[in-house]
């Protein structure tokens, strides 16, 4: 299994090295996502073989890489969970990018690293030392920086890359430090002796704080989020869906490796961070979320919101692992790599979608957009799928994994210690908060987008898009109703990671009449999407046969009253801007500090009245503009070494090598 | 080891590390070319007897290439450079003598330490050799940054290479390829350096760096 992982990963890389040779060609889109997607597929079968049937963990060394360390590999549950969630999306978006990847302008720009980010997400999962996964890491790192710069002439996307590229160096860093700690002073990289060297707390959590912030920055906690909405969107849409559905998710394979199975046990504290993160990240990320109109921009911060879920659920776990309650441990880690699994299956459909409405009218922006359910039905259908997935409603899969990390914060009180007492609540009141802004949210990215009338002549000609993008998107729309109706199956799948992790499982769901799922006890709490489903079905089958029955046949025609108004432009609609109002009046003006501005012309001025909203980003403007200001302070210091003389510069080598023996000389 | 033939390795090194010292010393060009010469007659030497201590015959080639080219060749050819350069009559010091010699005996003391810490455990002899030339190859530095003239510099990277050879030969197993290399390196070096002294010489009047800094537009 882990053999033909491996295999897939190289073929995956000699299809970038064709690619690059052959990216002229006209068949050559179809060849690179073509391969792709059958490597992925049957990558995808063995990993969810090896996951399903609780394989023995799998390791291979292979004779290259640091000299005296070797390569090695593994592949054990929680890869292979992994491996699941990265082929899937791989998978998906391959099938996807068959269609549209013909409307790409600069395919040799695309081709060639879309093969070889895959290739660098698999080997991140399967490394089993630390020179491999941090090589792998930054192999992943420099090609989705390769992808989102692929359309290079837009200088927002230079930006963009700029950004990514300083952020991901820096993760990078903090990674690299964290596995100094773990490795020790014998220089233990292989995981397998960092797992038998027990740290010590506080260097345990100093490597968890290091993880928080290389994984972290990756996968988008706030306030490491900030390269996220300017890479995602930059580059093309089959790559933004898979940096938001996947490549997150590898980051966040980074986290629970590092400091859920290398840094051995946990202190209760360390999950006072990642849980006070989690909550912060998932409200913060709806609210700027919430302040787009740029579609692919909002889905972006939508997956910092996800992220922060994710987080929270892995900060219980820590908590419960913490204090020995294994079976809430478990609960609280199922719950978030559920999560994980749910949130890479519709981010990914929803960036399809937007690739979709992208191509069809050439924009991005919702106030360009509107009235697209008449022109693209079945797109619109999908999307509505994953915005309802997204928004945590019954019956589709992100309800379920929403309301088992609901159902993990209802343990907190039989946690011992009162700072966690009291500290988890709050975050259930900020999770509750984020999922409740996240479906206002989708309401308006889907009612502004599809709903209401064209707002431009581009939305008002748009055209279904093809056949293999729809596929994708119905194959994604399809698991998010199977993984919610039938949720017990999922959870079972994932017992063996927690299995690995925790020492423990939550209670077998394949069983339990009705096949609903009951997470600690039947007398607690259980929920049953299949009834749920059913429900919906029926109540909605009656009612819509209903009105029909007694309705329809009722039906007048008549001219309609306008309110004395003759045809109202499309611009009389709700905006984005206009939706959004509410909540940017009560979140916006105390975190964004927003300001609308009213721009009334005189009387007898024939001009438009206008309304205008400055919004200031917190984050940026309290970190990284002081933290960019002082780099290049220090830049422009350090600029004088350019200056020196030859004799000065050779004076500076002889003093920096007269100052290291000078310290090897003192030391101890 | 007999304990004589140990004194005798003991005493070439110790005189390097002294002739580097004299190198530190010299103000004139010609006279600093002649203690380089003798700095590497000396190494010659070193090298040579450690070849028949140690029972390494391709050590003796080591020996011959530093005979050759560091003391005949090279100090030949900067003798010529220095007279078609016409600068014969030059002081090119930057730091005073006395201070100087101060701050290369605090770099002995320290690269004694240094060597002594680090290499506890290894017979006496390629410990002793270690921290001699790591004295040398600190001093040769010390030259390059104390010289403001560049033949000056080129002489003080040549004493820092003799340096290294010396660390070379003295551990035993080092293979006759590396130490070829780092020969020829050295006289590429040495070539590649003699045609910029004279093109800038050609550019700029003179061989003195101050010039390339002034067109540089230094401050």
């Amino acid at each position: 299994m882990l053999v033909i992982a491996l295999a897939g990963a190289a073929a995956l890389l000699a299809l970038a090295a064709i690619a690059a040779i052959s990216a002229g060609a006209t068949a050559a889109p179809r060849i690179v996502y073509g391969t792709s997607l059958v490597i992925a597929t049957v990558s995808l079968v063995e990993a969810a073989t090896q996951l399903l049937g609780w394989a023995a963990p799998q390791t291979l060394t292979l004779p290259f890489g640091v000299p005296w360390l070797g390569a090695h590999f593994h592949l054990d549950a929680l890869s292979a969970f992994f491996l699941v969630v990265v082929d899937l999306g791989a998978a998906s978006t391959s099938l996807f990018a068959l269609g549209y990847g013909r409307h790409e302008q600069a395919p040799q720009r695309v081709l060639p690293f879309y093969a070889a980010f895959l290739a660098g997400m698999t080997l991140v999962l399967l490394a089993d030392d630390a020179f491999t996964f941090v090589l792998s890491w930054e192999f992943m790192s420099l090609t989705s920086w390769a992808l989102v710069t692929a359309h290079h002439r837009v200088p927002e996307n230079v930006r963009a890359g700029y950004v990514y590229l300083v952020m991901a160096s820096f993760g990078t860093l903090a990674l690299l430090l964290a596995f100094g700690v773990l490795a020790g002073p014998d220089g233990h990289y292989v995981f397998s002796q960092m797992r038998a060297t027990h740290p010590a707390a506080a260097l345990g959590a100093l490597a968890l704080v290091l993880a928080l912030i290389g994984a972290g920055s990756k996968a988008g906690i706030v306030p490491l989020h900030a390269w996220l909405p300017l890479a995602h969107p930059a580059a093309p849409s089959q790559v933004s869906a898979l940096m938001s559905g996947v490549m997150t998710k590898v980051a966040i394979y980074g986290f629970v490796r590092i400091v859920l199975d290398l840094a051995g046990a946990p202190a209760w504290w360390w999950s006072i961070p990642v849980l006070t993160l989690g909550g912060i990240t998932a409200v913060l990320g709806v609210l700027y979320a919430l302040m787009q109109h740029d579609l692919k921009r909002l889905l972006a911060y939508h997956t910092v919101e996800n992220i922060g879920i994710i987080f929270i659920g892995l900060g219980l776990a820590l908590a419960f692992k913490a204090y020995g309650m294994p079976a809430a441990a478990a609960l609280a880690l199922t719950a978030a790599l559920l999560h994980v699994f749910n949130h890479s299956l519709f981010k990914s459909l929803l960036f399809f979608g937007t690739g979709a409405v992208l191509t069809a009218t050439g924009e991005r922006d919702m106030e360009h957009l509107g009235g697209l359910i008449r022109r693209m039905p079945q797109t619109a259908f999908v999307f509505l799928v994953g915005c309802a997935a997204i928004s945590a409603l019954p019956p589709l899969n992100g309800f379920v994994s929403e309301w088992l990390t609901f159902q993990a914060i209802l343990l907190s009180p039989h946690l011992p210690s009162w700072g966690l007492k009291l500290l988890v609540p709050a975050v259930g009141a900020l999770l509750a908060l984020a999922a409740a802004l996240a479906a206002a949210c989708f309401v308006k990215a889907y009612g502004i987008t599809f709903l209401g009338r064209p707002r431009t002549s581009a939305a008002a000609a748009a055209a279904e898009t093809d056949g293999f993008s729809l596929a994708a998107m119905f194959l994604l729309a399809a698991l998010c109703l199977i993984a919610g109706i039938l949720p017990g199956l999922f959870i079972d799948a994932l017992a063996p990671v927690s299995w690995v992790l925790i020492g423990a499982r939550m209670p077998v769901q394949i069983g339990v009449p009705w096949l609903s799922i009951v997470p600690i006890a039947q007398s607690r709490s259980s929920y049953d999407g299949l009834l749920v489903f059913l429900f919906m079905i029926i109540s909605g089958g009656l009612a819509a046969s209903a009105i029909h029955r007694f309705a329809s046949d009722r039906l007048r025609r008549a001219p309609a009253w306008d309110c004395g108004y003759s045809d109202a432009s499309p611009a009389t609609q709700y905006t984005a801007m206009s939706f959004a109002q509410p909540i940017r009046r009560v979140f916006g003006s105390f975190v964004f500090r927003a300001r609308e501005r009213g721009e009334m012309p005189p009387p007898g001025d024939m001009r438009a009245a206008r309304l205008s909203v400055e919004l200031h980003d917190p984050v940026w403007e309290t970190l990284y503009a002081p933290l960019a200001a002082f780099v290049g302070f220090g830049a422009e210091r350090l600029n004088r070494l350019q200056f020196l003389t030859i004799r000065q510069f050779l004076s500076l080598v002889f003093a920096a090598l007269v100052a290291l023996l000078l310290v090897l000389a003192l030391w101890s | 080891m007999s304990r004589i033939d140990f004194d005798i390795a003991h005493l070439l090194a110790g005189s390097l590390v002294l002739i580097s010292f004299l190198e530190l010393y010299q103000d004139r060009l010609y006279a600093l070319l002649n203690v380089y010469a003798l700095h590497a007659l000396t190494l010659a030497a070193s090298v040579a007897w450690q070849a028949f201590i140690q029972d390494a015959p391709h050590l003796y080639v080591t020996a011959a290439i530093a005979l050759f080219f560091k003391a005949i060749v090279i100090p030949v050819a900067l003798h010529r450079i220095i007279v078609r350069l016409g600068i014969h009559r030059q002081i090119d010091k930057v730091v005073g003598v006395g201070s100087a010699m101060l701050a290369g005996i605090g770099l002995v003391a320290l690269s004694m330490v240094v060597t002594l810490r680090a290499t506890y455990g290894v017979e006496s002899l390629a410990r002793q050799d270690l921290a001699f030339a790591l004295s040398v190859v600190l001093l040769g530095l010390l030259m390059m940054v104390t010289r403001r003239n560049a033949v000056g510099q080129v002489v003080g990277f040549m004493s820092l290479e003799n340096g290294l050879v010396l660390a070379a030969t003295g551990a035993r197993g080092m293979p006759l390829v590396v130490e070829i290399s780092v020969a020829f390196s050295i006289l590429i070096a040495f070539i590649v350096i003699g045609i910029f002294l004279f093109r800038i010489r050609e550019r700029f009047d003179s061989v003195d760096l101050q010039a390339l800094d002034q067109f540089r537009g230094e401050r």
